[in-house]
Formats: C-alpha cells, sequence, structure tokens
C-alpha cells in the first residue's frame, strides 16, 4: 500500500464521518447545511482571486512560448499560425484550443524501450480522453445543478436536464453526465495507481481531491438512485442559501449533508491546491504570449532603471571641445 | 500587477458566473411549494405507502407498477396493512389519479419547483382532459 493515495483516502473517510455523525449523532444540520458552505463559498471566491492577483504580480522576465511549429520569419518560409502564434488572434486561438480541448494534453506519448534497447514514443491518448469526459461532464453536472439555485429554472438548463437524461433508463432517469464523472475520475484514479511511474510522482495532494470528487459523485448518485431525499426539502434549503435567508427544512437525510459537506471542502480547498489550473490555464506564460522573440524585443518589467548616458549626449556635452581638436562629430555646431 | 485590464476584466466574470445564483433570484421571494390534496385524498388519509416514502420514492414506485402490469398482467397491489390498490396512473377510481385528482395542484408543483419534467403524460392522458370523453 502507497501511504500516500492511503492518507487521502483516509481523509475523505474522516470528512464523510465528520458529516455523517455530526448530522445522525449530534444534529448539526445548521453547521453542515448553512455555516460551512457560506463560509466555502467565501474562501473559494476570495482565496481564488487573490492567487491570481498574486499570480499577476508575478512578472514574466522572459518570453517563454513553447514553439510547436515554425515560427513566423523571412516570407517564403510557411510559418504555423496556431502552434507558434506570431499575433494576437493565433493566441487567442491557441489558448481556446488548450481550454476547450486540452490541445497539448492531446500530444500526449508514452516512452517504450524495445529490444536492442531502442527508445519509441508511442500514441496515448487516453489520458486525453478521460480527462476531457471528466471535465465536461463535470461541467454538466454542475451546469445542472442550478436547478437548485434558481427559482422558475430557465428553459436552457431544462433542456440540458433532458438531452443529458435522453436515455430515459429507469426512473428517475439515469444522467449519462453523472455515470461519465464517476467512471472517468475512477480512470484518472487507477492511472495514478496502476502505473508505476505514474504513482511515483503522485502526491497525497493529487490523490485527495481525486477521492473528494469522487465521494462528491458517489454520494449524489446515492441520493438521486438509491437512498432517495426529498427534493423539495433540498431545494427549500438551496434557495434559503442562495437568497440570504437560510434554513434548514425538516426531513432531508444524512447522505445530503454529506453531500454538501464534500463540495464545501473542494470550494474551500480549491484555491491551496492544484485545482488552481482552472484560473491558471489562462496564465500560463508558456502559452499565452506570440511567438513573436525575433520582431520584438521583450523586455523584463523588474529590470533596474540604468542610467544611461547616450553618444549624442556626449557630443552635446563636448562638441566645441571636439570640433576644436579636430575629431569628427555627427552634429556640426 | 502587469496586465491589470485583462485580470480584472477576467475576475470580474469569474466571480459574476460563480455568484449567478445569488443575483439571479435578487429581489424573488422564494415560495415552497405545497401540493394540494383533493378532498378524496383526504379523506382517504393514507396512499399506497406512508407519506415520507411516497414523496421520495413515488416514480420508483410507478416505474415498477409499470412493468409489474405490462410485463406480468399483474393489476393488484397489496399495501402493508392488507389494502389492495388498483395499480394505474390515471384508468379508474382506484388509479393514482383517481384520488389525486387535480394533476396541476398535486403533480406539477414541487415537479416545477425542482425543474423536473417527468415523461408520465407522453403517454397518459391528464384526468382534466379526460372528463369531456367521460360525458359523451
Amino acid at each position: 500500500m502507497n501511504e500516500k493515495y492511503l492518507y487521502s483516502l483516509i481523509a475523505v473517510i474522516a470528512l464523510f464521518l465528520v458529516a455523517y455523525a455530526g448530522v445522525e449523532a449530534a444534529g448539526l444540520q445548521w453547521l453542515f447545511g448553512i455555516i460551512i458552505p457560506y463560509l466555502a463559498i467565501i474562501t473559494f471566491i476570495v482565496g481564488f482571486v487573490v492567487r491570481v492577483k498574486d499570480w499577476a504580480c508575478s512578472p514574466v522576465p522572459f518570453a517563454i512560448p513553447t514553439t510547436c511549429g515554425q515560427q513566423e520569419s523571412l516570407p517564403w518560409i510557411k510559418p504555423s499560425k496556431i502552434d507558434n502564434p506570431f499575433s494576437t488572434g493565433g493566441v487567442i486561438i491557441r489558448m481556446a484550443l488548450e481550454i476547450l480541448l486540452f490541445r497539448s494534453l492531446f500530444r500526449n506519448t508514452t516512452c517504450k524501450i524495445n529490444e536492442g534497447p531502442r527508445i519509441s514514443y508511442v500514441w496515448e491518448k487516453w489520458l486525453w480522453l478521460f480527462s476531457l469526459a471528466f471535465h465536461y461532464s463535470f461541467l454538466v453536472v454542475v451546469v445542472r445543478h442550478l436547478r437548485f439555485f434558481l427559482e422558475h429554472v430557465p428553459v436552457c438548463f431544462q433542456i440540458l436536464d433532458k438531452i443529458d437524461g435522453f436515455l430515459q433508463i429507469g426512473l428517475p432517469g439515469v444522467m449519462l453526465s453523472g455515470v461519465v464523472l464517476l467512471a472517468a475520475a475512477i480512470f484518472l484514479l487507477l492511472r495514478r495507481i496502476l502505473i508505476s511511474q505514474v504513482r511515483y510522482f503522485s502526491l497525497a495532494a493529487d490523490f485527495f481531491p481525486l477521492f473528494l470528487i469522487i465521494g462528491i459523485a458517489v454520494s449524489g448518485i446515492m441520493m438521486r438512485y438509491f437512498t432517495k431525499v426529498d427534493i423539495v426539502g433540498v431545494k427549500e434549503l438551496t434557495m434559503g442559501i442562495v437568497t440570504f435567508r437560510p434554513h434548514i427544512p425538516d426531513g432531508i437525510g444524512a447522505i445530503f449533508y454529506v453531500h454538501v459537506f464534500f463540495v464545501s471542502v473542494l470550494l474551500a480547498y480549491f484555491p491551496f491546491s492544484k485545482l488552481m489550473h482552472l484560473g491558471g490555464v489562462f496564465l500560463s506564460p508558456t502559452r499565452n504570449l506570440r511567438c513573436n522573440t525575433r520582431a520584438h524585443r521583450h523586455i523584463n518589467p523588474w529590470n533596474p532603471k540604468v542610467k544611461v548616458h547616450t553618444y549624442a549626449e556626449y557630443e552635446d556635452d563636448f562638441r566645441e571641445k571636439m570640433i576644436g581638436a579636430g575629431l569628427p562629430v555627427e552634429k556640426e555646431l | 500587477m502587469y496586465d491589470k485590464n485583462k485580470i480584472v476584466t477576467g475576475l470580474v466574470i469569474f466571480v459574476a458566473i460563480v455568484t449567478f445564483p445569488f443575483w439571479y433570484n435578487l429581489g424573488k421571494a422564494s415560495s415552497v411549494p405545497e401540493p394540494k390534496l383533493s378532498e378524496k385524498a383526504k379523506a382517504a388519509k393514507e396512499c399506497v405507502v406512508p407519506k415520507v416514502d411516497m414523496k421520495q420514492e413515488h416514480m420508483q414506485i410507478l416505474d415498477l407498477w409499470r412493468d409489474t402490469v405490462v410485463r406480468d398482467a399483474n393489476r393488484v397491489y397489496k399495501t402493508g396493512k392488507g389494502k389492495t390498490f388498483n395499480m394505474s396512473l390515471s384508468t379508474g377510481e382506484e388509479s393514482c389519479m383517481g384520488c389525486h385528482e387535480d394533476k396541476a395542484e398535486f403533480c406539477d408543483k414541487c415537479h416545477n419547483y425542482a425543474s423536473v419534467d417527468p415523461y408520465c403524460w407522453d403517454c397518459h392522458i391528464a384526468p382534466k382532459e379526460k372528463k369531456p370523453e367521460e360525458n359523451k
């Protein structure tokens, strides 16, 4: 057993027990249903903004965009406009492809040593595929949950529900995004546990969010399909939170508070963890800078102000003496 | 701070998206729906299972009933107390809608509140629409 994922697993189980016992035994519904969610939302927003602000205060001393193609140079050499963007438009396309389709992950290869020994790099798309599935299904799940936070749910969210549940399996209908989210999160977890090289560089901070998200997905799926909760009561609580009139309706099962506690922990943990790649992807200088280093000089913003004395100023100071000594000058008297 | 305009714009968009439910609901009073029981349901006092379970599990009961009726041709449901019901959503006095007569007041109130759109009425006809035919 690897202590790194064991600790993370134990932490998530402990969180479950804290919420379950807190609600079932101690009756702390108001703590897990109102106070902790509010604190988590505040921590999430303030922490996120502060973290991004800190990043924005760090200067980029060098132009360090990764170049994945030919740079714009002489007119007869064909440049790669997206992989080596020369203009702002190219950067926007590159960033959009990176953020929406994880293009750099698509280039993922795996290294193998064959007989010889000869090294070869092999096509490896599974990580890209499951990451994409994971992120998009998580997005759909989050957007679907807005039905608990909006009174008169706008039509677009209702349509999303319809599309997500179009298979109409069972009642309540199976939502594809929930199943895909859980499957993809388990894939990402197994990858870290089963592949020895990946396990070697995985830390507890890599496993903890995965276990936590699996916990959120499992508790959500349990509530929707198996143990059941009173949905109208749940919406009463969530609407209370977003309208600042919090109150705890009776008869909501402990599993709901476990789910909310997991989500609150995720939100509060977010700004302090690797999950900040949500904001960080926009701010990575290896992606968001233009590759125009030959055409424009990138000036290090922390360069100290150097006092210079140019030749023109030197000549201004000594012109008469220079002419008197017979030295050539650029500007005559 | 470097690129101040871009960073601030991005953060404002982020905060606006995250707090969307808070400002969307501003000034709207949230009313919790209370489904209205018909006189008949009030008189009967008890449903096929206790109210708490009915609130959470009625969709699964209906799904199970549909399969039992269609696949096994079994139309009789026996409650724990030995009372029998006709397993049907909308046909006859003994059915669900036979007792809970008003779909808008009973079903739709909570379904609309929780943004649930069950496909019952894709096939079944709501009781209100049924009445003119009965009068013929």
